[in-house]
């Protein structure tokens, strides 16, 4: 089944049978209302996101961006440190889209971890359950396919989440919030630590029609959105939308990157790096 | 007066979140006083007076925690008059799981965290079933898989509460706590006011301090497994 068929599933799923768990509205837009930083200065930007935007967080650790993501997380209306208001379809999020924001933002951020004790089939099963997904063997086996191509170690559906490695638990996590999680809003907060390809997950996760917001350190991720913000002392300094010259340079970070992948796969599967004679040339010169 | 009860399991993140709550009602001009039940003992009573909140301690000791609450539920509006108080939280911890403080016609609230287990919302009883709002906790450091599969749950077991996640060391999410709190209606008096759900019972030899373990020493309302 594609994943394009898994969704149309779920969302039928969702239309037909979802008495007690309550959905959420169509978000086309989304507005962020400047708030304060940490010194109490006006932060002077609005920001209005379609649906389909990719929004960049960038800036020192501490600068602010899980801050702003907390704020989104919650709808915040001036309630929060940030003194930020964030506006769904152009107005003041209603109090029971607040009370029932269960499924409007899905997230994934570094700090989360599994605690169940079930194995990876069981877990599955269990979170297409609560989205009424009828036959979740389909979308058991596409996760599992995808987790195991984002993660390059594989593992079966049998296994316990617990004996899962860092990499294979946070490549499950992935899958599994990208193919099984409907929600119109995602935020992805450093996913690049984890050992498992960050570009293809983030492609995974980013899907037409919603909108993400990605906090990170990592230019290749950083350079994937339509705009950037720039954070400094808790609040938005600056707003960046990549131009010409930076998308050609993207795609020059891009294969660099390609490079230090195949090095680090390289060592990390017991092989020597071996470098031809016309890079050889490149690298002295780059050393000396 | 407004009167909120809040219940939940031991570190659940109660307090934390009704301090949270404070802080936002304090900003609209809210005077809140807090009644924490607990059993043994309490550290609470210098962390909501360091926050400059109104407290009063009610140890259960060795009674039932939910009777010694329904036993003093009035004083303790009375305590919130006198104070001058324009909203008395009273909180609760419902160490059995199947204790429930909420009040017909009194705002009632249930505090559960993430990290207590996707079985949790199945296994509380009357305190997460007949509340009016669901407050979920921890839920950051969960997957959001897990979140998703709590909330359902939460949702089935109590279709009819409005649900919301708070953050208990940030405070992110109080928001909607805070303005269910201030739209409450004033209670006068809780007298002639009944429970939600009646409150566990036992009235045997253990409750008045028999420690001894067979037959001869069961007398009053005692409970037989089935094998």
């Amino acid at each position: 089944m594609s994943i394009e068929n898994t969704h149309l599933q779920i969302q039928e799923g969702l239309s037909e049978d979802y008495n007690n768990v309550r959905l959420f509205p169509e978000v086309k837009n989304m507005t962020i209302i400047g708030g304060t930083n940490k010194s109490g200065d006006i932060e002077p930007y609005s920001i209005c996101c379609q649906s389909g935007d990719i929004i960049c967080l960038v800036g020192p650790t501490g600068s602010g961006k899980s801050r702003m993501l907390g704020d989104i997380e919650s709808l915040a209306q001036g309630d929060t440190p940030s003194g930020r208001k964030i506006l769904i379809n152009g107005e003041i999020p209603s109090s029971s889209l607040r009370t029932s924001a269960i499924g409007l933002i899905a997230q994934l951020s570094q700090q989360m971890n599994f605690v169940v004790d079930l194995t990876v089939r069981e877990f599955i099963a269990l979170h297409a359950e609560s989205r009424l997904i009828p036959d979740p063997e389909n979308i058991i086996d596409l996760i599992l396919k995808t987790a195991n191509n984002l993660s390059g170690e594989q593992f079966s559906p049998d296994v316990s989440l617990t004996q899962l490695s860092g990499g294979q638990s946070r490549a499950l996590m992935i899958a599994d919030t990208a193919l099984l999680c409907p929600s119109p809003v995602v935020l992805i907060d450093e996913i690049e630590n984890a050992g498992v390809n960050r570009k293809n997950a983030l492609e995974l996760l980013v899907k037409e029609g919603k909108i993400t917001f990605v906090a990170t350190h990592d230019p290749v991720l950083a350079l994937m959105g339509s705009r950037r913000l720039f954070f400094k002392n808790g609040g938005i300094a600056g707003i960046i939308i990549p131009d010409e010259e930076e998308r050609l340079a993207m795609r020059y970070i891009q294969k660099v990157d390609d490079q230090w992948t195949s090095w680090r796969d390289q060592i990390r599967n017991g092989g020597v790096l071996h470098l031809d004679d016309s890079k050889k040339k490149i690298y002295n010169r780059l050393i000396l | 007066m407004k009167l909120v009860t809040v219940a939940g399991p031991p570190s659940s993140g109660k307090t934390s979140v009704i301090l949270h709550t404070i802080r936002e009602l304090k900003k609209a001009g809210i005077s809140v006083g807090v009644i924490k039940f607990d059993c043994i003992s309490s550290g609470d009573e210098d962390t909501y007076q360091a926050a400059g909140v109104p407290i009063h301690i009610g140890l259960a000791g060795n009674l039932c925690p939910d009777h010694y609450f329904v036993s003093n539920i009035e004083e303790c509006v009375s305590w919130g008059l006198k104070e001058n108080l324009d909203l008395l939280i009273t909180e609760s911890a419902g160490l059995c799981n199947r204790c429930s403080p909420h009040i017909r016609g009194i705002l009632g609230i249930c505090v559960i965290d993430t990290l207590s287990g996707i079985n949790t919302p199945k296994k509380i009883g009357p305190m997460l079933r007949l509340s009016d709002m669901i407050v979920i906790t921890k839920g950051d450091i969960v997957s959001q898989a897990e979140r998703e599969v709590f909330a359902f749950r939460v949702g089935r077991a109590n279709p009819s509460a409005k649900v919301i996640k708070i953050n208990g060391l940030t405070g992110q999410g109080v928001l909607p706590l805070a303005d269910e709190m201030k739209n409450t209606p004033d209670t006068i008096t809780v007298n002639d006011c009944s429970l939600r759900f009646a409150m566990p019972a036992a009235l045997c030899s253990y409750c008045l301090g028999e420690i001894r373990i067979g037959r001869d020493y069961q007398m009053g309302n005692v409970k037989r497994m089935e094998f």
